[in-house]
């Protein structure tokens, strides 16, 4: 599945944001990875690591005072960063759609659904209004909703509806890649299952790729091909499922890991990492993780270690990666 | 097309439905729609021109005349009939009033919204001349605007000067209140993902933003009105009406110049008083009500309506 040209290529992605104060916050520094076309990659990592300010930097929708200064991401053979707004625009949701973390509020109220989903297939003029029409009710009916509800209001529908009403409208114009933050916050454990399954048949039967952003270790066990694990705004690890659940060399992976419960072992006390997230407006000058990790030596506090391969497809950004004892 | 046809019809009903209860609102209703159709059917409703001199048996104007000896209002100074000074005056009052209303708050709005959305220069430009222009006295500034433009002699008629200084002058704090409302609106998720679909900012304005403000635009524009109405009163009574078709401001003008209050002429003081209370008070009634009412979450919960929960059966029974 691995071999071929990725669809979506991010390299040395960096983002930084103006804080209100004046500050300088890097929210994202040298994100590096991959997506294969018909491929589901994960962004794991805690809160304020960075993976929606990725997934909105890819788009080029950053919030005011947000701004990319460095990095290529190319998208088959463009560089997206290099096209004006107006030529950007044309990729949104034609080439790349996105289902909003907390996509219940991604609805606008005052509109009915089934109009919100026809708006972003007219707005690429991609077909004519009565064919624009059948596909609305066609993909409503994919994700498991009544074509009659196509007139009803947001406010109508249950929270997992609006889910699966986003994730048609994800796919009203045919992507090739979905961008799906955090899909399943906010609903119960039922409906996130149901999500989960739809995001996993539609991918099977359109085969488009999707970049799906969480914090639960066990969706990204289940569905993902490969994985990025985030820390502070950089890739501490980015590899195959395998490499990450049976390989994992950078020391937050590995306690990331411990952190989630296991099953077979009831009456386990959750292992938790101490400390918090650096602040991204005063980052450490040596590796991100160095104040909080347990294998730190002093070269960590003073070497921002870059992210580098260690394996074919596994790269670790630690100075304590396998064979990096030369460096030492 | 029938169908959103329909349902536009049925959101009248629904809306006229919870209006009726309304008490407030009501009254407010009325006493806009009295005055309206005043003006509309001002000939029908006297036998007199507002310029027609009355006079006596020995053809001698009849000056000040109370209602008991003419006519519904009695006469003015000059002998002309009251009541039909009144009725037309409707139409003179009205028109300035709702004309610079709309003026205002089509001028509010665009500048609202265009500094809420686009920010950073646009918005610094656009909220410092608000800020001048409160800053200023309106009614000096009016004043010394409606009389040099006049005195410019160009071939504009003296009312649409009024309209025009009215409604180029007040739409501050429409705008205001718009740019704050836009504020919050363009941080909601529905923005972002109108952006995310490609939308660019006139469409995202146009179907996303505007919808969201037109409660508050109907409404404030109901408000503005009443506004818009006193302060043509205003600037009549100072004399800068059009005095060959005086409104309500006017009548009050003149009754003031002419010493109708030293001859105790309530029936030519009064009336005109009454009637701009009676406009202003209904467009703010119901200027207040429409706020409350046209909010879009005030509507049903998605386990009403006739399609019911169905979907999640039909995601089971595909499963």
């Amino acid at each position: 599945m691995n071999n071929g040209k990725p669809l979506l290529s991010v390299r040395g992605l960096t983002t930084e944001f103006t804080t209100p104060e004046g500050k300088i916050a890097r929210a994202l520094e040298d994100v590096s990875f991959d997506v294969m076309p018909g491929q589901t990659i994960g962004l794991v990592g805690e809160s304020g690591s960075g993976k929606t300010t990725t997934l909105m930097s890819l788009m080029r929708l950053l919030p005011a005072g947000g701004r990319i200064t460095a990095g290529k991401v190319m998208f088959n053979d463009t560089n997206l960063l290099a096209l004006s707004e107006r030529e950007m625009r044309d990729y949104r949701w034609k080439s790349m759609a996105i289902v909003f973390q907390g996509a219940m509020n991604a609805l606008n109220p005052v509109m009915k659904v089934g109009d919100q989903i026809h708006e972003a297939i007219m707005l690429h003029n991609l077909m004519d209004e009565d064919a624009a029409e059948k596909r609305v009710k066609d993909l409503l009916e994919m994700v498991g909703i009544a074509r009659t509800r196509r007139d009803q209001y947001p406010h109508q529908y249950s929270g997992g509806m609006r889910q699966r009403a986003m994730i048609a409208m994800a796919l009203a114009c045919a992507p090739d890649l979905l961008f799906a933050d955090e899909p399943t916050t906010a609903l119960d454990v039922m409906i996130q299952a149901q999500v989960l399954q739809l995001l996993r048949e539609i991918q099977k039967s359109l085969g488009l790729a999707i970049v799906l952003v969480t914090h639960d270790l066990g969706v990204v066990a289940e569905v993902c091909d490969s994985v990025v694990v985030m820390y502070g705004g950089k890739v501490a690890e980015y590899g195959t499922a395998d490499h990450i659940y049976n390989e994992a060399q950078h020391p937050y992976t590995q306690k990331l890991l411990e952190a989630f419960p296991d099953v077979s072992k009831p009456g386990d006390t959750l292992a938790s990492i101490p400390g918090t997230p650096p602040r991204l407006t005063n980052l450490p000058p040596g590796c991100r993780f160095e104040p909080r990790c347990h294998l730190k030596i002093e070269k960590c506090s003073q070497v921002n270690p870059p992210l580098l391969e260690v394996s074919p497809k596994h790269y670790v950004s630690c100075i304590l990666r396998e064979g990096a004892e030369a460096d030492l | 097309m029938s169908e959103n046809g329909n349902l536009f019809l049925r959101n009248l009903a629904g809306f006229w439905k919870t209006f009726r209860q309304n008490k407030l609102g009501l009254a407010g209703g009325f006493l806009v729609l009295v005055a309206v159709l005043v003006a509309v059917f001002a000939p029908a409703l006297t036998d007199y021109d507002p310029s027609d001199i009355i006079r006596d048996a020995n053809n001698r104007a009849l000056t000040f005349a109370p209602p008991e000896v003419h006519g519904i209002l009695g006469t003015d100074d000059a002998g002309h009939d009251v009541w039909s000074q009144l009725v037309f005056g409707s139409r003179i009052s009205l028109v300035v009033g709702f004309m610079a209303g709309f003026i205002a708050m089509f001028v509010g709005s665009a500048l609202g919204i265009a500094a809420g959305y686009f920010g950073g220069a646009i918005d610094s430009l656009i909220m410092r001349i608000t800020d001048v222009l409160l800053v200023i006295p309106d009614l000096p500034l009016m004043l010394v605007l409606v009389a040099t433009i006049r005195q410019m002699e160009l071939k504009i008629s003296p009312l649409a000067v009024l309209i025009v200084v009215i409604g180029l002058l007040y739409w501050t704090s429409t705008a205001r209140l718009i740019r704050s409302q836009t504020l919050t609106i363009k941080e909601r998720q529905f923005v972002a993902r109108a952006r995310a679909i490609g939308a660019g900012h006139w469409h995202i304005i146009r179907k996303h933003i505007l919808p969201q403000l037109m409660p508050l635009i109907v409404a404030n524009t109901v408000l503005i009105l009443s506004t818009a109405i006193l302060i043509e009163s205003g600037l009549a009574f100072l004399g800068l009406g059009d005095p060959t078709k005086p409104s309500w401001g006017t009548m009050l003008n003149f009754a003031f110049d002419r010493s109708a209050i030293s001859n105790g002429a309530w029936w030519f003081y009064l009336p005109p008083g009454i009637a701009i209370l009676w406009v202003s008070l209904g467009c703010i009634l119901l200027g207040n009500v429409l706020e409350e009412m046209l909010n879009p979450r005030l509507a049903a919960h998605h386990l009403e309506g006739e399609a019911g929960m169905i979907a999640i059966a039909d995601v089971e029974s595909k499963g």
